[in-house]
């Protein structure tokens, strides 16, 4: 017991950090949802959410209640503890990789030297919520939905290690706080233009954002692994598909968008605090999410295959090769000159 | 008792339950699901050891995609026909015979190396002349290094592997449309603008 009572205090910290990420997290998850449809309204000329709350910023809270109170049904013929993990497990897992993104200099809530991995490996877990969820269901459409998207989710992580490796590579660490101080002269952006484009569209691909959402196609699949969802499992689900999305915006900011940095440093940009800076990068790149979301029509399930195989895999090997040749050449990788 | 060695036995204790569940338990997609618990909790220990790169290592690759093909396939398997009580008993003789060479190993190996438990330190940590690196660094500057032949030589058997299970399972059947994409987009003279008049028509 004394073990519990030495690290009390430390303990009480940790849960304090916690919460300090869990409830911006949360905020900012109401706030996607509800620009997400705002802006997928506007590009439909529609007004979208707009009665709830000023200018409809209350929509989100109120359906969120209303799922609250909503009665969960278990169906007759799923494996039910299967079936209730199954969105435990994506929220959980979706929150968890949030500990080790730095927001600012220094305010991260676990500082690990393999930051990247460690948020590669958590969002390759992801994909067990939903082929759980598609499999305890025992329904057709949930399984159907279930094995598009382990398929889907597998095959892009492929290109998004590779591209992970071509960041690596400049800046000769794996923690996240060093891969944004590596930007500190040019965002990698601009030099791996390509591999940002390779990794904007394979984020979208792994959250199963549109054009690549045929886990949950409504024209063919009802909802895919959701349909037997309802109330609070559903609501898991959801919250825990957009924090993935605003993850992987948080990812591509850190990775290409030179994360707390910011733009040029010089007097009235730079005193403005990095958690401002990282906020508006994430916010811009969740704003092409949505656009992308309103204007392209979703993929055939063998382009997507084709795209992620043949398109993406050899382009970021070959980035792979070119960067480091590159760098060896002109003797510019970290630790050689 | 310190922090560590307590989340030790909470992650010992978790992998060896989950490992009897894997095979104690009658549904295949459970046993799967157990497995993983198990991978998870031996990342664990790897995280307590200080091996945090091996322990990522083990869930991106074991976890996230070898279990995930696993668990794809048992998923489809009918497995409600195919389990009854006389195929356990088929099996009973096998497996004991593959545990008890498992643990004759072991003890083989306990007897011989004469592991001494008050040098934990130096086990978790036998690299001392890299203390000074992650140990990222360190694997990478000894795999590449030392061992670069070993390393470049798995790398090509599991090449032969997936060119070996491409071959045995690629066949061209006859009357399957494919979607050749370059021709699709291409419309270089496939493409003609005809004035029409109206009422007669026009040939193409």
């Amino acid at each position: 017991m004394n073990v519990l009572q030495s690290n009390f205090f430390e303990l009480i910290t940790i849960i304090f950090y916690c919460i300090l990420i869990f409830v911006p997290l949360l905020v900012g998850v109401v706030l996607a949802l509800y620009a997400d449809r705002k802006i997928w309204a506007a590009v439909q000329k529609r007004r979208g959410p707009n009665v709830v709350g000023p200018f409809g910023l209350f929509q989100v809270p109120a359906d969120g209640l209303k799922f609250i109170f909503k009665e969960i049904i278990l169906p007759d013929s799923a494996d039910k503890t299967v079936f209730l993990i199954a969105p435990i497990i994506t929220l959980a897992l979706s929150i968890a990789a949030w500990a080790v993104i730095p927001v600012q200099a220094g305010v991260v809530l676990a500082n690990i030297n393999v930051g990247i991995l460690y948020i590669f490996a958590i969002s390759s877990l992801g994909v067990y919520g939903i082929l759980m969820a598609g499999w305890a269901s025992n329904s057709k459409y949930p399984f159907f939905g279930a094995l598009r998207s382990a398929a889907q989710m597998v095959s892009y992580e492929v290109s998004i290690g590779f591209v992970i490796v071509t960041v690596l590579m400049c800046v000769g660490s794996l923690n996240l706080s060093e891969i944004v101080l590596a930007q500190k002269n040019i965002w990698f952006f601009i030099p791996l233009f390509p591999m940002f484009i390779v990794f904007f569209i394979s984020a979208l691909a792994e959250t199963n954002r549109p054009p690549f959402d045929l886990p949950e196609a409504e024209s063919e699949l009802v909802a895919g692994y959701q349909t037997e969802y309802s109330g609070m499992p559903f609501v898991l689900f959801l919250f825990g598909e957009y924090i993935n999305i605003l993850l992987m915006c948080a990812m591509t900011t850190i990775l290409f968008l030179g994360g707390w940095l910011p733009p040029i440093d010089v007097y009235p940009l730079n005193a403005i605090p990095g958690f401002v800076w990282f906020i508006l990068k994430v916010t811009l790149v969740f704003y092409m999410f949505a656009m992308v979301k309103a204007f392209v029509p979703r993929y055939r399930y063998d382009q997507l295959m084709r795209l992620g195989w043949k398109v993406f895999l050899p382009l970021s090997l070959l980035a792979v090769v070119l960067t480091s040749s590159i760098l060896f050449f002109f003797k510019l990788a970290p630790g050689m000159s | 008792m310190s922090i560590s060695l307590l989340t030790f036995y909470l992650f010992s204790a978790i992998l060896l339950l989950s490992s009897l569940m894997v095979i104690s338990t009658k549904n295949p997609v459970h046993s799967v699901l157990f497995l993983i618990l198990a991978f998870l909790n031996a990342a664990g220990i790897f995280v307590i050891l200080h091996a945090e790169f091996l322990a990522m290592i083990l869930i991106i690759v074991y976890v996230g995609a070898v279990a995930v093909l696993f668990l794809f396939v048992v998923m489809m398997l009918d497995f409600k026909t195919s389990l009854g009580k006389d195929n356990i008993l088929q099996y009973m003789p096998i497996g004991l015979l593959i545990g008890l060479v498992f643990i004759a190993e072991l003890v083989i190996v306990l007897i011989n190396t004469r592991l001494d438990l008050s040098n934990i330190q130096i086990l978790s940590n036998p690299l001392d002349n890299f203390s000074d690196q992650s140990n990222t660094e360190a694997i990478g500057s000894i795999l590449y290094t030392n061992y670069v032949l070993y390393f470049q030589l798995s790398g090509v058997i599991l090449l032969v592997a997936m060119v070996g299970s491409i071959v045995l399972t690629l066949r061209d059947r006859e009357g399957v449309k494919r979607q050749i994409v370059s021709e699709q987009v291409d419309r270089e003279g496939k493409i003609e603008l005809v004035d029409v008049k109206s009422g007669e028509g026009v040939d193409i």
